[in-house]
């Protein structure tokens, strides 16, 4: 897979690009549908993968398990080279502690499609409360990072509001900032602008435009083609629990090869007409 | 000679069976008039003219305002004053069927108030009465919200009774003292107490959740 | 028959009756505390898997609140010394018995309270690395409480108008002072009047005061 160009050039090194995430052989069910069936995937450090299939195909599923909101039941994800979620001690595979995975979800940020900012808290709050809780940052610190973070998403002057004063493209910029400024080495988005009015959805694809070219490793479940089609370096068609088809965005789009991903193309291209053309 | 606990209930049973008439008897007058009381009011908190519905306001969140056993106190001490010849059971009787009334006035309006104006009127035009509409048109519908509060103050109400062991009114807990009074078995006969009204209690707050589920069919 | 009122007697002991208002007030608010610490342990052990921990706390729940709070108060006050559990003075064990008491509807509160806040708020705490005692701390705990301070209102002012059973076992709190005052003066109606518009003044205050403040917190639109 090739690395995000954008990533290369801030990167100082010329070592090749580490694989941030590597998903195998992941199986995952509720009750007796299995809603994971084997996904292999692996993401290196500056890419921006997309994850696209028709809906109930196992996104969001596939996106709690690397993030350990979900347990799945075979299989391994690493995420910089540490195993998420289970250890392997003498055969049998075990959870790990709430502790440890506390602690492995910390370096993972993940976007919710229904924003969830702590109601109770205003945005800086929001942002300041995994620095100052989780990496025991000073508070003084941490507003000024959150400051900086909520500036990077245009919203420096609504840092002090409470969530519900905020209009649901602002909420997702801020949840994006408190994500962002925890330096994760992955963040996961599970489609961020779906409960969003249309007029809003633009404004957070900017801020996710901005990140992809800073060089932020992203995995991104999204309906937004066009978005995909110019941002993501890598695309990944799941359907049914299974990774069908995969490649450059411009190449999986112009020739799909399966007829699944043709159906599923075939819906965007009747509303916003030729996906691949520029 | 070794005092026994069956034995001092045999002796106290009388005593004992007489309060917990007493106990029985206001539990069942109180919450009576509280629900006939609390119908009718809860209608004129809804429906009434301006003035009954704003005077009917002030009764219930004054009621509601003020403690039980002060009522109590109150209606006791103050209706001798008016020269009226009245007994603790009465008066008694009296500021527990008023503070019950208040709280089923309160229960019956959010009730009524919480069932859509939709349904009234759709019961108006298909021409039914005033009467008709609350009967089978209201009143079920408000069942579903009226029956868990009005158990609970039924609850209350029972529990209430023992205040008037306060003014002197012979009832389980007055009797349990009395009995106390003479054998010093004071855990053994005050856990006797607790027992009945935990079973009385707690036979009207499963009522209460049987009727909830029988009406729970109903939603909006 | 006419009555004459006289308030003179009343404004001569109404000093008395401010500080049982203040005394029936400050062991409402002791109890309510107590209550809340009561109520959150109980409403956390229902959550838990553990059922005969969840069987207790639905026992305590279920007994304390089909009993009547004048018996309880006496069963601990003349019952359980009677077996070797003594209290410092009456004040203690009054706020004891008010405190149980409490702890039984609160407890109902706070599991209604625990399980009303989102489940994706809390995957939120989780996914920025909060451990979960961390979780409970910062996210849900602050939370319940705003969900839950309407609740907490009510049950303050139905303590406060419960200590007037105080009265039973000779704490000088309001109640017991309009008795007095009515014993020995015969004002039967000032006494009374007076005792009931505090009471109703004082639950009128504190529904006000707390409105307020739950118009303050209220941020879960
Ligand atoms: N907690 C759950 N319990 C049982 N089944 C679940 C649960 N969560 C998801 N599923 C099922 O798993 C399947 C995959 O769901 P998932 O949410 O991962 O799909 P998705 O690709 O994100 O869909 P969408 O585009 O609608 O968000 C669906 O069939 C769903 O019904
Ligand atoms: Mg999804």
């Amino acid at each position: 897979m090739s690395a995000n160009p954008a990533a290369s050039a801030t990167s100082e090194s010329a070592e090749p690009a580490r694989n941030l995430l590597v998903a195998r052989d992941v199986h995952k069910s509720f009750g007796q549908t299995e809603v994971l069936k084997g996904i292999d995937l692996t993401v290196t450090e500056g890419e921006v993968v997309a994850l696209i299939g028709a809906s109930g195909s196992g996104k969001t599923t596939f996106l709690r398990c690397i993030n350990l909101l979900e347990e799945f039941e075979q299989g391994s994800i690493t995420v910089d080279g540490d195993p998420v979620g289970y250890t392997d001690r003498g055969g049998s595979r075990r959870r790990l502690s709430e502790g440890r995975l506390a602690a492995q979800r910390a370096r993972i940020g993940m976007v919710f499609q229904s924003f969830n900012l702590f109601p109770h808290m205003t945005a800086a709050q929001n942002v300041m409360l995994g620095l100052v809780k989780v990496k025991g940052m000073a508070k003084a610190e941490a507003r000024s990072l959150a400051d900086h973070w909520l500036a990077r998403v245009g919203l420096a002057d609504r840092a002090d509001h409470h969530p519900y004063q905020l209009s649901g493209g602002q909420q997702q910029r801020v949840a994006i900032a408190r994500a962002v400024a925890m330096d994760p080495r992955l963040i996961l988005f599970d489609e961020v602008t779906s409960a969003l009015d249309p007029e809003l959805v633009s404004e957070v694809l900017g801020v996710m435009k901005d990140l992809a070219k800073s060089g932020m490793t992203m995995l991104v479940v999204s309906h937004e083609m066009l978005f995909v089609r110019d941002v993501a370096t890598h695309v990944v068609f799941l359907d049914s629990g299974r990774i069908v088809e995969e490649g450059e965005p411009h190449a999986v789009f112009k020739n799909p090869k399966s007829d699944r991903l043709r159906a599923f193309l075939g819906r965007f291209t009747d509303i916003i007409g030729d996906i691949t053309a520029r | 000679m070794q005092r026994t606990y069956l034995g001092e209930l045999m002796k106290a049973k009388w005593s004992l069976l007489q309060g917990f008439i007493t106990t029985m008897e206001i539990s069942a007058i109180v919450i009576v008039i509280g629900l006939i009381a609390g119908m009718i009011g809860g209608l004129l908190l809804v429906y009434g003219p301006k003035p009954v519905r704003l005077l009917m306001r002030l009764y219930v969140d004054v009621l509601r305002g003020i403690p039980v056993l002060v009522l109590i106190l109150f209606s006791y001490y103050g209706l001798a004053l008016l020269g009226v010849n009245i007994s603790a059971y009465t008066a008694g009787v009296v500021a527990l069927a008023g503070f019950c009334s208040a709280h089923m006035s309160e229960t019956f309006r959010g009730a009524i108030d919480s069932i859509p104006v939709g349904q009234t009127e759709a019961a108006k035009a298909i021409g039914l009465t005033f009467q008709q509409r609350f009967i089978y048109v209201l009143l079920p519908q408000a069942a579903r919200r009226i029956v868990p509060p009005a158990i609970n103050t039924a609850v209350e109400m029972v529990k209430g009774t023992t205040l008037l062991s306060i003014i002197g009114v012979l009832d389980v807990l007055l009797a349990t003292q009395q009995t106390i009074a003479r054998n010093y078995m004071v855990i053994e006969f005050y856990a006797t107490a607790m027992l009945f009204y935990f079973v009385l209690n707690f036979t009207l707050s499963r009522m209460g959740a049987y009727f909830e589920r029988r009406f729970g069919f109903i939603r909006y | 028959m006419t009555y004459n009122f006289n308030f003179s007697v009343i404004w001569r002991q109404f000093d008395v009756m401010l500080w049982g208002l203040g005394l029936g007030l400050l062991l409402a608010v002791i109890s309510l505390a107590i209550g809340t610490v009561i109520g959150l342990v109980c409403g956390y052990a229902f959550r838990t898997n553990n059922k005969t921990l969840r069987g207790l706390v639905w026992g305590y729940v279920e007994f304390i609140r089909n009993e009547p709070l004048l018996l309880l108060i006496f069963f601990v006050y003349f019952g359980l010394p009677a077996i070797g559990i003594r209290f410092f003075d009456k004040y203690e064990s009054f706020v004891i018995t008010l405190s149980i008491y409490a702890g039984a509807y609160l407890t109902e509160v706070f599991r209604a309270g625990l399980t009303s806040v989102p489940e994706r708020y809390v995957e939120a705490a989780k996914a920025i690395g909060l451990k979960p005692w961390q979780t409970q701390l910062y996210v849900v705990l602050p939370l319940t409480f705003r969900i839950v301070l309407p609740s907490l209102s009510n049950n303050l002012i139905s303590l406060f108008k419960d200590t007037s059973l105080a009265t039973a076992i000779a704490i000088p709190e309001l109640t017991f002072t309009a008795r007095q005052i009515n014993a020995n003066t015969y004002r039967v109606m000032e006494a009374w009047l007076t005792a009931s518009l505090l009471y109703l003044a004082t639950c009128y205050l504190i529904a006000i005061a707390l409105r307020q403040i739950e118009k303050r917190y209220s941020v879960i639109k």
